[in-house]
């Protein structure tokens, strides 16, 4: 990225940004993901506004911005938690979601672009239909299946892409597959290095293998775009640092996308590529992270010069 | 752990043994008067032991599949007792033999269906000798898979508008399916098919598997055989599903459905196929009550009968097959046996009348065991965790001694504890294949043992 890239908030809060005029692509990149003017309202509360991101394939791009500023409704809307009121996510460039105001969401809708996608064919996939399609993600606050081993949870993930159906899987008709996945499974333990708990129940592991674990399982859905929500919550700096190459390493090993939301900055700024900061539901800046941690609204609002001081207070 | 590393291949062949011995085990126990006329009262065929094990073989069947939607897939369905009065009627409408039916629907003047898969075999078969016990097993079979069809089917409807429903209001929906299912069968105008209020009697039952001469003497009894065969083979299909990949993405919904959902499972769809498949074998299970009772009446599948299933579960453990078929032979023997004594009056020899002995008391002493089990054991006989027959035969001096407690296990407090001593060694149900496939059955036969003993 070069410097070249100006940040534009005017033209981006009017939601007449052209995706190709600057962003991280570059013009011609081809897009892993695409969210174009997605507005998500909660009764009155617009936590997502008008937002409209570039994911580059290959790239890892970051999403930052205070506390409740929408990013994890930004991610929730990406993995079909959530619809969102108004807008379109396309994703490796098919159209994955698309929805307008309708009904009762229509009279109370305050976001823009209302009329942009209205009457156009809805798309509301839910969630394992998105993970099918190649996404995968963690959660912020850890969401390991408490009951099962280290091995089960990977090998419980590994079953979206099973070939077989249930009466095959209760009368063992197809145990190559199931071998095979058994296999994949240790594999990918063995690469992530959790490999000697792999017996342990995942919820007896420590904080940090319990977030590496959460990521093995979502490669384990054989992701082409991986969503990490908040991947550094609770680590120490030198997890952190140990988190950067992890993810750095992945990215090259399963040629994945990375999308992740971070409060960690030392962290972002180290392995981003290019940096969405969001606040109120809107987009405030974008840049590569040179560019993002001088730009003055950012500052303002998230790194927060005022709050730079009431924690050296507290100290 | 040491069992773990065996392959699997040895450990499904010991479950095929220990199936096949636990068989051979109920065949020589109800045969056993016949050979030996001079057998303890409690081995004579009208003892309450066998009624004991027919019915804790038919309960177990539905506890199990009860385990299956509650502690597998975290449903929380209050439907087992509707499902199973589909598959008692299915089973029953179909086998009553066409020479009965006019007696069976004398107020409806005869059957809405004129024939039987019996008859219908019959006509292939031949009616006489050999080929009439073929067409009988060959109908009783044909109609027991169809009795789980017509319930799996009926699930599936219902579960498209209930199954988006959560916890309470799940089961609220599901107790409300089984009562309305309940008032529907005894409806008047459905009488040609369903006898109205009336009893259906007059088809195969337990007792028509055994083998008679041609006086019509006894020669081999298997009335108590064929409940544990089917209950088995139904059973058995269960667990290869939980432990099937399948069974893995039931676990992780119960679990956490967000994540579940998040790793590409899908609910709807799993938790259908799980509702489908447990209300299928509630079916079979409701089929093989009516064999048990040798009739088919509405009135039977009452939500206490669920309620009794769903006590069995939490005292067996939510999430433990083989702790679901412990509690099931515990509950029934203690119900239907051990506890009866209870509810006659017992004057002793020095005169002293026992005091609170009456009809019904039975159920106050039995409430009170349970009050005590669900306080001090909260997870239950097993929790989650799965009887493992390796662990039975080849685990070390810790492991046997706990066998041999299991095995000697008498009254149901000392069961219960003994059940509780043995659970730390047993292997937690890890994933590493068909570990549970085996248990079951050890199981079973642990609770038959309880009752030899006895």
């Amino acid at each position: 990225m070069s410097t070249d890239s100006v940040i534009n908030t005017q033209n981006q809060t009017a939601g007449a940004a052209d995706p190709g005029s600057h962003g991280p692509s570059r013009g011609n990149e081809p897009l892993a993901l695409h969210l174009e003017n997605v507005t998500m309202q909660f009764g009155g509360v617009v936590s997502v506004n008008n937002l409209s991101l570039d994911v580059p394939q290959g790239k890892i791009i970051a999403l930052i911005g205070p506390n409740g500023a929408g990013k994890t409704t930004a991610f929730n809307c990406i993995t079909g938690v959530y619809q969102p009121t108004n807008g379109l996510i396309e994703f490796m460039g098919q159209p994955m979601v698309r929805t307008y105001p309708r009904g009762k969401d229509a009279k109370i809708y305050k976001g823009q672009n209302r009329e942009k996608y209205a009457g156009q064919h809805v798309l509301t996939p839910t969630p394992d239909q998105i993970t099918q399609l190649g996404i995968a993600r963690t959660f912020q606050n850890i969401r390991l299946w408490k009951s099962m081993t280290v091995f089960e949870n990977v090998l419980t993930a590994k079953h979206m892409r099973a070939k077989q159906n249930v009466f095959s899987a209760i009368l063992r008709m197809n145990l190559a597959e199931e071998k095979r996945m058994r296999e994949e499974t240790m594999d990918l333990l063995r690469e992530q290095g959790l490999e000697t708990v792999k017996d342990e129940l995942a919820t007896s592991l420590p904080y940090g293998l319990q977030r590496r674990l959460e990521i093995a399982r979502a490669l384990a859905t054989n992701p082409k775009l991986l969503l990490l929500d908040e991947p550094a919550a609770g680590m120490n700096p030198q997890e952190t640092l140990e988190l950067a190459d992890f993810v750095q390493e992945i990215r090259e090993k399963y040629g994945l996308t990375v999308f992740l939301i971070e409060h960690h900055m030392d962290l972002v700024m180290n392995i981003s590529d290019y940096i969405y900061v969001i606040d109120f539901g809107s987009e405030i800046a974008q840049g590569v992270p040179e560019t993002v941690q001088s730009d003055r609204r950012v500052i303002e609002a998230y790194l927060g010069i005022s709050e730079d001081q009431e924690d050296k207070s507290n100290t | 752990m040491k069992q773990s590393n065996t392959t699997g291949i040895s450990r499904k062949l010991s479950a095929m043994i220990s199936i096949g011995v636990l068989l051979l085990l109920v065949i020589l126990l109800e045969n056993l008067s016949t050979f030996f006329p001079g057998v303890p009262q409690v081995l004579q065929p009208t003892s309450p032991l066998f009624t004991v094990l027919k019915k804790g073989a038919v309960y177990s069947l539905v506890a199990v599949t009860m385990n299956l939607l509650n502690g597998f897939t975290g449903l929380f369905s209050l439907g087992q007792a509707g499902f199973m009065l589909l598959g008692a009627y299915t089973y029953a409408i179909l086998t009553v033999p066409a020479a009965m039916k006019e007696q069976v629907y004398y107020l409806f003047g005869g059957c809405a269906f004129e024939s039987s898969l019996v008859d219908l075999f019959g006509a292939v078969f031949g009616t006489s000798g050999p080929g009439r016990a073929v067409a009988m097993i060959l109908g009783v079979i044909l109609a027991l898979i169809l009795a789980g069809c017509v319930a799996g089917f009926f699930a599936f409807l219902i579960g498209l508008p209930v199954l988006r429903l959560k916890s309470d209001y799940l089961a609220i929906a599901t107790l409300g399916f089984a009562e309305i299912l309940r008032a529907i069968f005894q409806w008047q105008k459905l009488g040609p098919v369903t006898n109205g209020a009336n009893m259906i009697k007059g088809f195969p039952t337990f007792s028509s598997f055994n083998i008679t001469d041609g006086s019509g003497r006894v020669i081999l009894r298997l009335s108590t055989f064929i409940p544990f065969l089917v209950s088995s083979i139904c059973i058995l299909l269960i667990v290869l599903l939980i432990n099937s990949s399948y069974g893995r993405a039931f676990k992780s919904i119960r679990d956490d459905e967000i994540a579940s959902e998040a790793m590409g499972i899908s609910l709807s769809k799993h938790k259908m196929i799980s509702f489908v498949i447990s209300s299928f074998f509630a079916g079979i299970g409701g089929g093989l009550f009516a064999m048990y009772v040798a009739n088919a009446q509405a009135k039977a599948f009452t939500s206490t009968m669920t309620y009794e299933i769903l006590l069995i579960v939490v005292v067996g453990g939510i999430g433990s097959v083989s702790g679901s078929v412990i509690a099931t032979f515990l509950y029934v023997a203690c119900s239907e046996w051990w506890l009866r004594f209870l509810d006659s009056e017992i004057v002793l020899k020095s005169g002293f009348k026992v005091p609170l002995l009456r009809n019904g008391f039975r159920m106050v002493v039995f409430s009170i065991v349970i009050m005590v089990i669900v306080l001090f054991f909260s997870q239950g006989i097993m929790g989650d965790r799965e009887i493992n027959i390796g662990a039975l035969f080849s685990g070390g001096s810790r492991r046997k001694k706990a066998a041999a407690a299991a095995g000697s296990a008498g009254t149901v407090d000392i069961s219960v504890s003994a059940a509780d001593k043995t659970a730390p060694a047993k292997e937690i149900s890890a994933g590493e294949g068909g570990s549970a496939d085996e248990n079951l059955k050890e199981t079973v036969n642990d609770a038959a043992q309880d009752e030899v003993k006895k």
